[in-house]
């Protein structure tokens, strides 16, 4: 198994190569990255020229590329284009944040999903299953900027209505969050709203898989043999079926983490978080070619690891996959 | 259904024509067969049982009626509402939906008609998507069908090249793409979306095409001489439909969502194009005092993609031959 994950690995490292040099590419080919520094009245061409030469944008793109790639393990990702500021310290801000995010609504996503899911299988084809098999496909049609917005719109109109906030509408932290415990809870309450934006797309998905594999599992032999011997149906449910269930729904949630990455961008311009997304955002309409390639390779290799962990986690829960 | 399919003359291991009740001689080419005591057996094929499954699936059927509607007032806007698009009235701004002057869907800031912007709106998303849909099918079903039906290094090439577009962060690489050759126009954010939205269905084609082209069918046309185009159009393809035409429907409602999510970052299509995204982006600002702006575009943007989601949902279980009728 240990050297099926390393093959993987292995395998994957020209994949990101390749999809990093495209990238980096395309945006050099795109214009002209110093157009911002050409505005600005007190910058002279011989200034100019210097950052150029600095940058090694007279070169060829791929020469540019094998430069920027060797400066990776020792400055972290460099420093901006325009202004000498290191992007690693920043990205590491931001990076933290979106973590925090993403993790408790795949966390929130996949606890709903799965109670959803057991719960609908349980009781095929009766309203309870209807309903929740609608309302999945709504969560799966909609937007989440939409999702997001409209829960904003509604804290504020039960704000105006009966004049209890109930959660922060931006920011990740009060002015005055406090320290330990206190700054924990405070972070929560500013996450909740923009974690339920994040994590309504991935229960609409996950439940449907959760519901389809308990399906199965319920109707298989060994699940009949644990009723016949007398197992109380409760234990049925969550220790001989829920668990077989969930494995698929376990391979998926970590397929789906890169996906959440990217919902990140649009959840947090909505909710004003100081996050990956959102700076993605900012560097991309500043046209910096160097931040957003940090982006994009963190982003990549994160979903390159996660791909791996979802076919590792598959083959350690069901024991019939062999990895050779 | 008690009536019995009657087994054509020509597959072999069946009885010859005549073994067979009745008159074969009648077989007309409605597929209805006459047997000499003058009942009707349906012949049921493929085709009429995915009709006839599809046709009672309710939702799905809901659905097309509900899209042709949209599709139709979306397309014929400028004959159905009152207003331009971009005629502002600065008498009635911000007002919410009302009968008066038909203003619908109410008016934005600067007074325009918000129905009509909306719809023009769809029309954009619908237009979008039917480009995206054609394109990444086209691509899709190319590389799958060369990596199925030759595999060896063409296989290999075209499978690292969909690991590739797999591994990229989907909705940021696509942020980058539109925002550097995009321009804020459909066409190109469409064509743009279309490369990256083929992976799935070329899996999918391949897949199919891995066990079709061993099937004996497959080797009577080869041995028939039939060219590998030929046999890759005639007698493949037409087996791998189904999968196809449901992930059509996937890519359809994903391009949707994606181009209202580029424009709503504003990366997407920009004014004077109402977007739907972007009306949404627009109407942010007074959202809690005028419900309306965000509202209405984004419940007209998620029943477009319910529908077809719906739709796809039909098309699945009607493909689907495990599932029998009831």
């Amino acid at each position: 198994m240990l050297t099926y994950a390393l093959r993987r690995l292995l395998i994957s490292i020209p994949v990101i190569i390749a999809a990093t040099l495209l990238i980096f590419v395309a945006i050099s080919m795109s214009g002209d990255p110093l157009a911002d520094l050409r505005q600005q009245p007190n910058i002279t061409q011989g200034q100019i020229d210097r950052v150029r030469a600095d940058r090694g944008l007279d070169q060829p793109a791929y020469v540019q590329y094998i430069r920027w790639v060797e400066q990776i393990p020792q400055g972290g990702f460099g420093e901006y284009m325009i202004s000498p500021r290191e992007i690693w310290p920043d990205l590491r801000r931001v990076a933290t944040h979106t973590l925090q995010l993403v993790i408790g609504a795949e966390v929130i996503a996949f606890g709903i999903a799965v109670a959803l899911g057991v719960a609908s299988a349980k009781r095929q084809y009766s309203v309870f299953d209807y309903t929740t098999t609608t309302i999945s496909f709504v969560g799966y049609s909609m937007p989440a900027f939409w999702f997001a917005l409209i829960l904003q719109v509604s804290v504020v109109t039960i704000w105006q209505v009966t004049g209890i906030r109930l959660f922060p509408l931006a920011n990740l932290s009060s002015p005055n969050p406090g320290t330990g415990f206190a700054f924990f809870v405070d972070r929560v309450h500013h996450l909740i709203l923009p974690m339920a934006s994040l994590a309504i797309f991935s229960i609409a998905s996950y439940s449907r898989y959760m519901r389809a594999s308990m399906l199965e599992v319920i109707n298989s032999d060994y699940v009949r043999t644990a009723r016949a011997k007398g197992v109380p149906e409760r234990k049925i449910t969550t220790r001989h079926a829920m668990r077989n269930a969930m494995i698929p729904t376990v391979t998926v949630a970590a397929l789906s983490f890169g996906a959440l990455l990217s919902g990140a961008i649009v959840i947090e311009t909505v909710f004003g978080l100081d996050g990956m997304g959102r700076y993605f955002i900012l560097q991309l309409n500043r046209r910096d070619p160097y931040p957003i390639m940090a982006f994009l390779v963190i982003t990549a290799v994160v979903t390159v690891v996660f791909n791996l962990i979802a076919d590792l986690v598959y083959g350690y829960l069901d024991p019939r996959i062999r990895f050779d | 259904m008690t009536d019995e399919i009657r087994p054509r003359p020509h597959q072999h291991g069946f009885p010859t024509p005549e073994d067979l009740p009745g008159d074969t001689s009648r077989e007309d080419l409605t597929g209805a067969d006459v047997y000499s005591d003058g009942t009707e057996v349906e012949a049921r094929s493929q085709w009429l049982l995915f009709r006839r499954k599809f046709l009672r699936h309710k939702l799905a059927m809901g659905s097309i009626v509900f899209l042709f509607i949209v599709t139709v007032l979306a397309f014929f806007v400028e004959q159905i509402t009152p207003h331009a698009f971009d005629e502002p009235n600065i008498l009635m701004r911000q007002t919410a939906p009302t009968f008066e002057d038909w203003h619908l869907f109410g008016t934005d800031q600067i007074g325009r008609d918000y129905l009509t912007r909306v719809l023009l709106g769809a029309q954009i998303s619908l237009r979008l998507a039917a480009i995206v849909a054609v394109l990444s099918t086209a691509i899709g079903v190319t590389v799958g069908a060369l990596a199925g039906f030759y595999r060896g290094w063409i296989d290999s090439l075209l499978m690292r090249i969909t690991d590739l577009v797999l591994v990229i962060p989907l909705l940021a690489v696509l942020l980058v793409a539109s925002a550097l050759f995009g321009g804020g126009d459909p066409v190109r954010i469409a064509i743009l979306l279309a490369l990256f939205l083929w992976t799935s269905l070329a899996r999918i084609v391949r897949g199919v095409f891995l066990s079709l082209r061993e099937k004996e069918y497959v080797q009577a046309a080869r041995a028939c001489g039939a060219s590998d185009l030929r046999i890759i159009v005639r007698h493949m393809l037409p087996n791998t439909i189904g999968p196809i035409v449901v992930n059509l429907t996937l890519v359809l409602a994903a391009a949707i969502l994606i181009e209202a999510t580029l424009s709503f970052l504003g990366l997407g299509v920009n004014p004077p194009l109402p977007a739907l995204g972007r009306l949404m982006d627009d109407g942010r600002s007074s959202m809690l005092t005028s419900w309306w702006l965000i509202i209405l575009p984004g419940i007209v943007l998620v029943s477009i993609a319910l529908a077809i989601n719906f739709i796809g949902d039909g098309l699945r279980d009607a493909l689907d031959p495990t599932q029998q009728e009831s």
